[in-house]
């Protein structure tokens, strides 16, 4: 489906950031919003869902929790019991003050390195892959903002001209 | 201007008058001599008694084994042929131990007094120290809690004065926290004597009073500017409180640690710990933060502090909870390495903790690191009021049973108890703390006026 989109350029965010409001205002959907670099505020004034990233990170700490505890216990204490500081035991729990320092490296090390993966899939990014930007200089001092036509070209093109672009244009998607 | 509600002052007053109630119980049920000790080590459950008469020998002996049975057993044959060899032996010892009970029992109403004293004053000590970092950072979003802090602090005068005057009781005999005071236990005592250069009673009371005018002066200048700076034409109290509060921090940071070593560590003289300062000042440090989260929450539930929004509460929290995680950091820093390198004479001071104080030592735990961590975690709560004061009141609850770990076993062995005196003790503490905190807080507007920073501070936004 070939999509018709609006893109109206801002050299300032905080142009932007008023502009994006306006839009919301009279009730528009903005599709995207490309930044040179991340506008404080922006995703709340776009009316974005908040991310859900946190609780994956949480979710990946456990999961690096309770892996080191199974591999410290397996290592440590099943397969070749280990005599800790003099006191053999034979326990997981009695020698846990020694594992700690593993237990958190893990969990922090899961959290970290799941997090930014799930990151990338969420946001379809991978190796290779070809920019989705349309425009270049977005990624050196232009903010771009995308909306959807449907039918509507002249009534948008008044309301985007209205908050200040440095440029206007229409483009096939 | 905040005006200090009756039913409030009334709620100071009452507890004041209870706890010091619970405090002379306290008092009045010390036994005065070793018969009275029996019969009160007597009156506590059965079992109990067996257990505690090895375990002395258990600590010398062999401090690494804290949960070996068996090995328990063993020592106990240790002691058993040891006393059938000589029967004279075995009296001296027995005399002796009932004396040690004696004392520890006759310690008890004065420890439990010095332990919610001392919590009580190092919460206005932590928000000291909160305060002059916010001045010395010159941070823009807590100025509108300046009043608030400066209120906490001037608990400080009275709360200073009451542990100094414990402090001096201990030099003067009138109890036996400090053992290292005891001239008799001094001259059996190889360790202490050659510490008896910094370890002696004048020069360690001289110490405390320097420490605490030092703290009082800076309190007492730095509101003097905070409240001139209110009626000034230009930012030069600003400035002069700002070079004082990092001149402050430098000596704060020094007296602190020296005054934990003094006040605290020394309980067990032989033992030491070169991270025991942080430790204490963590400890200090969120329960500070965390009341001055609950006295604003408090303020603003009455109408006052309105600037104060959502973003400031969550500010208060997140320190709550980064501190909170840098208190459990420090904790396990010090117990992992003395429990991992074992050496009896560090270890010990751990081994009577899991032995003897088991429930405090490990719920300590959970009330200060995992509740915190699992509670405040999510940013949302963070900025949920009710929340805030709920995990507030688990973390004060958490250091008072930190302060009472680091006390009470040197202080009173296994002879522990949260019982009337320490109950009585808190809630008396509770009463002149509130007392004290909400009649500063009368004293000067609520909102600093001319703050250079104090528009940000209204502005505030996370």
């Amino acid at each position: 489906m070939a999509n018709k989109v609006i893109q109206a350029l801002y050299n300032d965010d905080d142009v932007l950031m008023l502009a994006v409001k306006k839009v919301k205002a009279a009730k528009y959907h903005i599709e995207e919003v490309y930044c040179p670099f991340p506008v404080h505020g922006l995703d709340k004034a776009m009316g974005l869902a908040p991310t859900r990233l946190a609780i994956t990170a949480f979710m990946y700490g456990l999961v690096g929790l309770a892996v080191s505890i199974t591999m410290m216990n397996y290592i440590m204490i099943e397969d070749w019991p280990q005599d800790i500081g003099g006191k053999p035991s034979f326990s997981y729990l009695e020698n846990m003050p020694a594992f700690v320092p593993i237990m958190f490296e893990l969990t922090v090390f899961f959290a970290a390195h799941l997090m930014v993966i799930t990151f990338y899939m969420r946001s379809r990014l991978w190796p290779f892959k070809k920019a989705e930007n349309p425009d270049v200089r977005t990624t050196d001092d232009l903010f771009l903002m995308e909306i959807e036509i449907h039918d509507n070209e002249a009534d948008l093109y008044a309301l985007l001209a209205e908050t200040g672009p440095v440029e206007i244009k229409v483009s096939q998607k | 201007m905040y005006t200090f509600s009756n039913r409030l002052k009334i709620a100071s007053f009452i507890l004041m008058a209870v706890g010091a109630i619970g405090i002379a119980i306290g008092f009045m049920s010390a036994p005065s001599n070793v018969a009275e000790a029996k019969a009160i080590v007597a009156a506590q459950t059965d079992g109990h008694g067996d257990a505690h008469a090895t375990e002395d020998h258990a600590i010398s002996n062999e401090a690494a084994e804290i949960h070996d049975e068996d090995h328990a057993s063993m020592t106990d044959h240790a002691v058993s042929s040891d006393s059938h060899a000589s029967e004279a032996h075995s009296e001296d010892h027995s005399a002796a131990h009932d004396e040690h009970v004696l004392h520890q029992l006759q310690n008890k109403p004065w420890a439990a007094l010095y332990v919610a004293a001392f919590f009580f004053f190092m919460i206005a000590l932590g928000v000291l120290a909160f305060y002059a970092i916010q001045r010395a950072a010159q941070a823009g979003w807590s100025p509108l809690l300046f009043r608030v802090m400066e209120g906490i602090t001037a608990y400080l005068v009275p709360g200073g004065i009451i542990v100094f005057l414990i402090l001096v009781a201990s030099v003067a005999h009138m109890n036996h926290l400090f053992v290292w005071m005891d001239p008799e236990v001094v001259a059996h005592d190889k360790l202490i004597q050659g510490k008896i250069g910094y370890l002696n009673g004048p020069f360690f009371l001289a110490r405390a009073a320097f420490f605490l005018s030092g703290w009082i002066a800076y309190r007492w200048y730095s509101r003097k500017l905070s409240l001139a700076q209110d009626a000034a034409e230009d930012n030069t109290n600003f400035v002069k409180n700002f070079r004082l509060s990092a001149a402050f921090l430098v000596f704060y940071l020094v007296t602190e640690s020296m005054m934990s070593w003094d006040w605290i560590m020394s309980i067990d003289p032989h033992w030491f710990s070169t991270l025991f300062g942080w430790y204490i000042f963590a400890s200090m440090f969120v329960s500070g933060i965390t009341v001055i989260a609950l006295v604003t929450i408090y303020l603003k539930s009455k109408g006052l502090l309105e600037q104060v929004n959502d973003s400031h509460i969550h500010d208060l929290a997140k320190f709550m909870f980064g501190i909170s995680v840098f208190w459990t950091y420090l904790w396990f820093s010090q117990f992992m390495l003395i429990w991992y390198s074992n050496i009896p004479e560090e270890v010990t001071y751990y081994v009577t903790r899991i032995q003897d104080y088991n429930l405090p030592f490990f719920g300590m735990l959970a009330l200060n690191f995992i509740f915190p961590l699992l509670l405040l975690m999510n940013s949302d709560f963070k900025r949920v009021n009710w929340f805030v004061v709920m995990t507030g009141i688990v973390i004060l609850a958490g250091h008072y049973l930190d302060i009472f770990n680091a006390i009470m076993p040197s202080a009173v062995g296994d002879q522990w108890f949260i019982g009337i005196p320490e109950i009585g003790a808190v809630l008396f503490f509770a009463g002149l703390f509130i007392y004290t905190v909400f009649n500063a807080l009368t004293k000067a507007p609520i909102t600093p006026k001319r703050n250079p920073f104090i528009e940000e501070s209204k502005h505030f936004h996370y």
